[in-house]
């Protein structure tokens, strides 16, 4: 320890942003914390909770033109007031003794340098070193990060890498000046599990040896055992809860984190339904494992006794039966040749009515093409697909468009799903307009009202546009949109991945009410394996377009065969 | 374009109104692109400026504002002076014994031979002055216009709003056709791709090699007949091939979008998909070419008339009244040119702001 002095110490932080005219809306509402030299702090929030732009306010990369910091707030780095440097010296600032890293390494390099020549002038602009000093400590950097073969990789355009890889090459980049604070903004959120796990690793391998201190920040809560010394909750601008880690973790004394810690389904058991956040906020704390007495709170809906029984029987009454569907992609060669790319290779199921399907891989495995491919979104290559003994592959278009009806989808961005220009009530008249359902037009928009009742929205909706919307709105209105129909098929392509913790319970406690009032059988496909877990009855593993495990949730979850689905299973973070 | 506000699905429209309402800018431009658009009605039913022929001014009357005095009726001329001898030229002899036979004939040789027309030539001239100071003076040709008179002495005021009514015609029916073939097009080609796209871009290709002016030469060489519908013509059909390029790169974008999968999801067809769902999500490309060419095409007219394929003789058309502010400059007559400058600024800048406050409008996710 150098000093007892907290390396960053943020206090009364206040941020407006202004919108339109005159009004301005409040990010961050008076946020303090600090963050200790040598040790790793997790800034933990749902979308809108101004943890992203408390990182981005001690960078100083907030938009100059609309985001105002109320003028008693204080950013302390190491005791030098932060906001109250010239433009010039925080830039020096940033970079060097304080780094970040983005979500999205896609987007975050440029895509025209090679990433030697990215990581080099970070070491050129701030240590003042030669090209070819550069050029030796980018080569140390990127091994150091885990890039294998760092002699050739150092002249890779961005395009040529992975995705985790493009990860730790922007983890290079921070750490190349030896940056005495890090801000990792939800570094994993865009990788797969696997890929998740060992960066993960990484960065606490570096903020070990390189005696950093670290802000991490993410919407998971399960990943702030893995790496934080202490957490920060926040929601709506505010700090709802800091500690250290374990202490939040294991005894959360704010409902708001306890909500958070209950809301995501659990491996280990199956509530009936999943708790919500309002259940806790509420102040009642409704009993997880309902063992016959159950928490009456007011206005909170009891949760149900038992817990829910999952899996497949002799007597399932098979629906659609998909054997060897295979899909490939071709990519032109040359001026005759074409090479085969294949997306799904023989790929066989049989789903049941009232079921549920879970569909896992990490991406690039295939498994929203076999959504897609069902729904004849794209051709299929080869195999068939069973719907009521006739193949939906085979059909004609023409045939097929009564077949639409019965078989539906629900994409996994509920921002790009849903037509900007059509208002909800368009959205829900057209496919009943399409399929002639009701009698007229009067029906259709009580029926439209009905379903949206049934979603979980005000009828108020109705007239608005989708982007009035919060993520888990939209969502509803997507699955209300495919309700229309009374489908028999629902096809869940990651359809609860964009959303917030909380708001993905609702949706899923949604999603299986509608199944035990309807009996819909899901296709549910996700990469995040304690969602399926939750809600599926059959898992079915995928790793690059083929099967490699399939079995009831319960059995495969507890005896993992194949090295694929143990090594999924390994990289969960789970905390307890 | 009220019209328009009007049509379609009342809920998109309806809204779209309401903040066009809200945008002061939007509706001072529309109130400008409105009363274009009357005048253009009422000159074309002849309510107003029917009687724009009429030659009330003097030539070339100045405008009110600047006075008869600024600028007299008649032209300067600098007296002739004879030019001094050069003392180097070698056929000096010959000019100056050729002069002096001019000045020793006194009139132009015959050559013997005798005019046929010179009794009417000479009825002619004895009637001509008296005839020609009838209206000058008798019946009240005004020295001054409120805006000025042309070479004939008619009011550049109602020559302008009666020339308004071509140029905007032509302006915005030919843009309102080439931007909608170019949509059409464009989205056929984007929707569907392969062989589909392949054709049309051959067809954009040959369109694009030729330079414009041959190929509007040509269209005009096969439409063989000079009037507004021709130019209309001429310019949509030469004009689609901006808007194509751009709708087909939007739609090859969007049609790979969720929200258009989803619609093919629940069975949309795919006419329906090209124009229900992704042609709102992309029209902000079409109205700014529509902006874009309207001004272009306005000033089209102007080259085309002085090719000769543009406005018969007879109809007046601001590119016409350019067109002889050309050579009324020289003289210092700048009054029908900032006229019809003024008139073209006016609405195309209106209208630009219209079409841009109109995109704004239309889009739901703008505040």
């Amino acid at each position: 320890m150098m000093s007892d002095t907290p390396l960053l110490e943020i206090s009364n932080l206040r941020i407006a942003f202004r919108s339109g005219r005159r009004a301005m809306v409040d990010a961050v509402k008076g946020v303090s914390f600090q963050v200790l030299r040598n040790a790793t702090v997790a800034l933990v929030g749902e979308s809108g909770s101004g943890k992203s732009v408390s990182s981005l306010a001690v960078m100083g990369l907030l938009p100059a033109d609309s985001a105002v910091i109320a003028p008693d707030s204080r950013i302390l780095f190491d005791g030098r007031d932060l906001l109250a440097l010239s433009a010039a010296e925080r830039r020096a600032l940033c970079g060097k003794e304080i780094a970040m890293i983005f979500q999205e390494p896609m987007s975050s390099l440029n895509p025209v340098f090679t990433v030697g020549a990215q990581i080099a002038e970070v070491l050129r602009l701030h240590m003042g070193m030669s090209a070819a000093q550069a050029r030796r400590r980018t080569l140390e950097l990127l091994d150091e990060v885990g890039i294998p073969d760092p002699a050739t990789r150092i002249d890779a355009y961005p395009s040529q890498m992975s995705g985790g890889q493009q990860q730790r090459v922007m983890i290079a980049m921070a750490i190349a000046c030896e940056p005495r604070l890090l801000i990792a903004d939800e570094p994993t959120t865009a990788l797969d599990v696997t890929i998740q796990k060992q960066i993960l690793e990484l960065i606490a391998r570096l903020q070990k040896r390189h005696a950093m201190a670290v802000l991490f920040i993410t919407h998971d809560l399960g990943l702030v055992s893995e790496i934080a010394d202490h957490v920060i909750v926040m929601r709506h601008g505010e700090v709802r809860e800091a500690g250290p880690a374990r202490a939040v973790l294991d005894r959360p004394q704010d409902g708001y984190t306890k909500a958070l810690l209950h809301c995501r389904p659990s491996l280990d058991a199956r509530p009936w339904h999943l708790p919500v956040i309002a259940d806790y906020l509420a102040g009642a704390e409704p009993q997880r494992y309902a063992g016959g007495d159950i928490a009456e709170g007011q206005g909170v809906t009891p949760l149900h006794p038992l817990e829910r029984q999952r899996g497949s029987g002799p007597d399932d009454e098979p629906l659609l039966v998909v054997s060897n569907l295979s899909k490939s992609f071709y990519q032109r060669e040359g001026w005759f040749g074409k090479r085969e790319f294949q997306a799904v290779k023989d790929v066989s199921f049989t789903l049941a009515r009232g079921k549920t399907l879970g569909v896992v891989g990490e991406s690039g495995s295939g498994k929203t093409t076999v959504g897609l491919t069902l729904l004849r979104l794209h051709q299929a290559s080869g195999g068939s697909a069973l719907f009521d003994g006739r193949d939906l592959l085979a059909m004609s278009a023409r045939e097929f468009q009564a077949y639409k009806r019965r078989i539906q989808i629900i994409f996994q961005n509920p921002y790009a799903s849903l037509n900007p220009r059509f208002t909800v009530g368009q959205i829900l008249l057209e496919p009943m307009r399409i399929h002639r359902i009701g009698a007229g037009e009067r029906e259709r928009i009580a029926l439209a009202h009905q379903l949206l009742e049934k979603v979980g929205l005000p009828a108020s909706a109705f007239q608005r546009y989708p982007h009035e919307f919060s993520g888990g709105q939209r969502q509803r209105i997507a699955i209300a949109r495919c309700l229309t129909m009374q489908p028999e098929i629902l096809v869940c392509d990651e359809s609860v991945s964009a959303l917030d913790v909380s708001v993905q319970a609702q949706v899923l406690n949604l999603l299986q009410d509608l199944q035990d009032e309807f009996g819909l059988s899901y296709i549910f496909i996700s990469h995040d394996l304690s969602v399926v877990k939750y809600i599926a009855d059959q898992v079915m593993v995928m790793h690059q377009g083929a099967v490699v495990e399939m079995a009831d949730s319960d059995q495969l979850y507890r005896d993992p065969r194949h090295p694929y689905t143990r090594a999924l299973l390994a990289a969960i973070p789970r905390h307890g | 374009m009220t019209a328009v506000v009007h049509a379609g699905s009342p809920g998109l429209w309806l809204l779209a109104w309401r903040r066009l309402r809200a945008d002061r800018v939007a509706m001072a431009s529309l109130a400008v692109v409105a009363a274009f658009l009357l005048m253009l009605v009422l000159s074309a039913s002849g309510l107003i400026v029917a009687d724009w022929e009429a030659e009330v001014g003097v030539n070339y009357a100045p405008p009110g504002f600047v006075g008869a005095a600024a600028a007299s009726n008649e032209v300067p001329v600098a007296p002739m002076q004879a030019l001094p001898d050069n003392p180097f030229d070698p056929l000096a002899d010959d000019i100056r014994a050729l002069r002096a036979q001019l000045a020793g004939a006194g009139s132009v040789e015959m050559y013997g031979v005798a005019d046929p027309l010179a009794d009417d030539m000479a009825q002619l001239r004895g009637a001509g002055p008296g005839a020609e100071a009838a209206p000058r003076a008798g019946a009240g040709r005004r020295p001054t216009l409120p805006f000025g008179g042309d070479k004939w002495g008619h009011d550049v005021i109602k020559k302008t709003i009666k020339g308004g009514e071509t140029s905007i015609v032509v302006g915005l029916v030919a843009a309102l056709l080439a931007v909608s073939l170019g949509t059409l097009f464009g989205a056929l080609s984007g929707y569907w791709g392969g062989v589909v796209d392949d054709c049309f871009n051959w067809f954009y290709s040959i369109f694009t090699a030729i330079p414009s002016v041959l190929m509007i030469l040509a269209v005009a060489a096969v439409l063989q007949q000079k009037g507004v519908l021709t130019i209309v013509l001429i310019l949509g059909l030469t004009g689609w091939t901006g808007p194509y390029r751009l709708i087909r790169a939007e739609y090859i974008k969007h049609k790979s979008r969720e929200y258009v999968l989803a619609a093919d999801a629940i069975g949309a067809s795919h006419w329906s998909k090209m124009f229900t769902h992704i042609f709102p999500n992309v029209s902000h490309v079409a109205l700014v070419q529509m902006s874009i060419l309207v001004v272009g095409f306005i000033k089209a007219e102007v080259i085309l008339s002085f090719l000769g394929f543009g406005v018969p003789v007879g109809v007046v058309s601001w590119g016409s009244m350019l067109n002889e502010a050309q050579n009324e400059l020289i003289l210092g007559r700048w009054w029908q040119l900032t006229a019809a400058a003024i008139a073209m600024a006016l609405l195309v800048t209106a209208f630009s702001l219209f079409t841009d406050a109109l995109r704004d409008a239309l889009d739901p996710k703008v505040k």
